[in-house]
């Protein structure tokens, strides 16, 4: 672990206006339930909330069945959520129907995992990136063209990719195209739903840095969803942990990765493998045992109770609420204190 | 090939249990021919665990399916693989089948797609046992049982009687992982066994892994591209790129002074939880070379920062890096002009200058757009 570093501030955009802007993403108490087939209701989403200022990067950590990607797919309205509202640039579009989100789309994109199924084979290259522009009338004719060109630069490709199918570039070049969509109308907020994880190590690293590059100079609001805890550390200024539908806890990076509070986050971090023999040989591992409770029937008290290795009485019957901690860091449990003393899972 | 013996990890002892040398697959078509793995050497011991890492298309899942006789008609095999003693390339199928499951076994990435969706858990490790053991339902059963719960599968008697949908992805591992070892092969070969899991789940299958080793003395070839997952379970390591070994070491002289600039690219790209926080990762520059032909060179050359003519003149032979350990050292390369043994950064890009073939149009990579 390296010193705690201090979290930047989130960046203003360019300073256009003068009184302070509402943060580009405000999610409430979100939920999204499914009726399920055999009755009963899924609770894939159960109150999540998260805000993300003005070129704020958060990243949502979670394993499979966590909900963090429903929540993605609600916040673009991939999904519709069943309550609790989400605010784009202080617009409520929780509700909006699509003929009045269309303006609106301009201002945020997403990134799915694997471009060769995003990326339509049918069209060019060019086809793909200008789509977008041509949508939202962000430029016209030649224009169209040179805007392109300029977007497959900054994404480290030529102009004559330009011309090219999906099918005749690697992944990595494939991811790049998608992000050099996804910025081509300048968009407020990126949703990026583990842009990286059908990336080859190699790939991954440039396709990584091409993105902290990108948010650097435009100055983007990014919600990172990954269950990989490097590339979120290499790219979030803050890091929110779900859990079966819920957020556990929420910290700076640095915060988070230094001192994890929530017994859930200690075990997911101690379960990461490190790249170096001697380190990861002399670690401490915290093995969670049980499976993931179904989110049908969520376990009562705190949901982690069934596989947390220090889960009292009050845990199995109480719900934890997500309380706020000094240093801007959230935790829902039952023995973190209130100054921040937190238990250790793998005592 | 002449091949030294390789030191075994610490306890491991015995001549190998398998022993690779000099393994050529190919592909042909109308068209063309892909040379998918081009030269691979390598032993294994009792109770020893060899990681096989590498990027996509390197070959490291051919290699195993060349071991397990499971490639389709069209691949051509070339070289040996010797397993107790009994040579496996040019084997028929009927031979072949007395091998599998019995004294080499493999488990795969996604179980779902290997477990049959329509029969139990207890009839489909029943199965392996009937077969190569001749055992009775009740025996296969009551073995079963003691397989699940040696795989640390909880309430054993139950699981037998249920179907895999019933089953989590890492309870599904497990029970792959007891079939594949239900006849107690010397060999068990993992391809990517922790991939499509969950941290905290993988974590518990290579306790599973590393248990077996323990307990049975089962020797375990560990295909995977994650180097979290090799520092954790590998005693040894080959490294594998474009079909062609670059690298093999002990984990620990691998991960500490890696001679080989591809390794030490990969090593330095890789992403370390709780490390440096943000920071610019390393980069190889370039792509993957096509696996068309087979150069009188090294392949890695193009994407190489120390790559001169040599490089380009003439293949590297797959040697040990320091003459003065002798012909048997555990540690060799395929590299013209490796780093020293004082080069102990590790994690620095072995191409900082670009060295590729096109003129470089913006300072990124990935742009060769040649594929």
């Amino acid at each position: 672990m390296t010193t705690p570093q201090t979290v930047p501030a989130p960046r203003e955009s360019d300073g256009t206006s003068s009184h302070p802007q509402p943060p580009v993403l405000r999610i409430d108490a979100l939920e999204r339930h499914f009726a399920a087939s055999g009755g009963g209701t899924v609770r894939a989403v159960d109150g999540v909330s998260i805000t993300i200022g003005r070129g704020e990067v958060v990243g949502l950590v979670g394993e499979s069945g966590s909900g963090k990607s429903t929540v993605g797919r609600c916040v673009v309205r991939l999904d519709e959520p069943t309550g609790g509202t989400v605010h784009i640039n202080g617009t409520d579009v929780t509700h909006l129907s699509r003929r009045t989100l269309r303006p609106l789309r301009k201002d945020f994109h997403l990134v799915f995992q694997d471009p060769s199924s995003s990326l339509d084979p049918r069209m060019t290259i060019g086809q793909i990136i200008a789509e977008p522009i041509r949508l939202h009338r962000q430029a016209r004719g030649e224009a169209v063209r040179t805007r392109v060109e300029q977007l497959l630069g900054q994404v480290g490709l030529r102009p004559e990719h330009a011309d090219r199918h999906p099918h005749e570039l690697s992944g990595g070049q494939r991811q790049r195209i998608s992000i050099a969509r996804a910025l081509s109308c300048d968009p407020d907020l990126v949703v990026a739903d583990e842009p990286t994880s059908a990336l080859d190590v190699s790939v991954q690293a440039s396709v990584l840095n091409l993105l902290a590059d990108l948010q650097r100079d435009r100055g983007f609001g990014c919600l990172f969803i990954t269950h990989d805890l490097a590339a979120v550390e290499y790219l979030a200024d803050r890091i929110a942990v779900m859990y079966l539908g819920q957020i556990v806890e929420q910290a700076p990076t640095a915060e988070l990765f230094a001192a994890p509070k929530h017994p859930y986050t200690q075990a997911l971090l101690s379960a990461a493998p490190v790249p170096d023999p001697v380190e990861q040989r002399s670690r401490e591992r915290i093995v969670l045992h049980g499976e993931l409770p179904s989110p049908l029937d969520p376990p009562p008290g705190c949901r982690f109770h069934t596989r947390c290795p220090l889960a009292t009485e009050r845990c199995r019957t109480e719900v934890p609420v997500l309380r706020e901690l000094p240093g801007g860091r959230q935790v829902s449990c039952h023995l973190v204190g209130d100054d921040g003393t937190a238990p250790d899972a793998a005592a | 090939m002449t091949e030294a013996v390789l030191a075994g990890a610490p306890g491991t002892t015995g001549e190998p249990v398998l022993s690779v040398r000099d393994l050529s697959v190919s592909f042909r078509s109308d068209t063309r021919t892909v040379h998918a793995v081009d030269g691979v050497s390598y032993d294994l011991r009792p109770g020893e665990v060899l990681a096989v890492v590498g990027e996509s298309g390197c070959g490291k899942s051919v290699t195993s399916m060349a071991v397990m006789g499971l490639l389709p008609p069209t691949a051509r095999v070339g070289g040996s693989i010797r397993l107790g003693g009994r040579e496996l390339v040019g084997a028929s199928e009927k031979e072949l089948r007395k091998v599998r499951g019995k004294d080499i076994a493999m488990i795969f990435q996604e179980p779902m797609t290997s477990l049959n969706p329509v029969l139990t858990i207890g009839r489909q490790i029943g199965e392996v046992l009937r077969r190569h053991r001749g055992m009775s339902r009740k025996e296969a059963r009551a073995r079963a049982v003691e397989l699940l719960d040696l795989v640390g599968i909880p309430a054993p008697q139950r699981r037998i009687e249920e179907y895999p949908h019933q089953l989590s992805g890492g309870m599904r591992q497990r029970v792959m992982i007891a079939i594949a070892v239900a006849c107690d092969p010397a060999v068990l070969i993992a391809d990517e066994p922790t991939t499509a899991l969950d941290v905290t789940v993988q974590a518990g299958i290579l306790e599973v892994l590393q248990s077996l080793r323990e307990r049975l003395g089962t020797a375990i070839v560990l295909v995977t591209h994650d180097l979290g997952v090799v520092a954790d379970a590998a005693d040894r390591v080959l490294v594998m790129y474009a079909g062609r070994p670059v690298e093999q070491a002990p984990v620990h002289d691998l991960f500490g002074a890696a001679r080989h600039p591809y390794t030490r690219g990969l090593l330095g790209a890789v992403l370390r939880p709780g490390g440096e926080g943000k920071r610019r990762l390393p980069e190889i520059p370039g792509l993957v070379p096509s696996l068309d032909s087979q150069p009188d060179a090294c392949t890695f050359a193009p994407r190489c920062g120390r790559a001169d003519d040599a490089c380009t003149g003439g293949r590297p032979g797959f040697m040990s890096i320091a003459p003065e350990a002798g012909a048997d050292a555990p540690h060799r390369a395929a590299c013209w002009h490796p780093y020293g043994v004082d080069d102990r950064t590790g994690t620095e890009s072995p191409a900082t200058t670009g060295a590729t073939d096109e003129p470089t149009v913006a300072a990124r990579p990935d742009q060769e757009a040649g594929e």
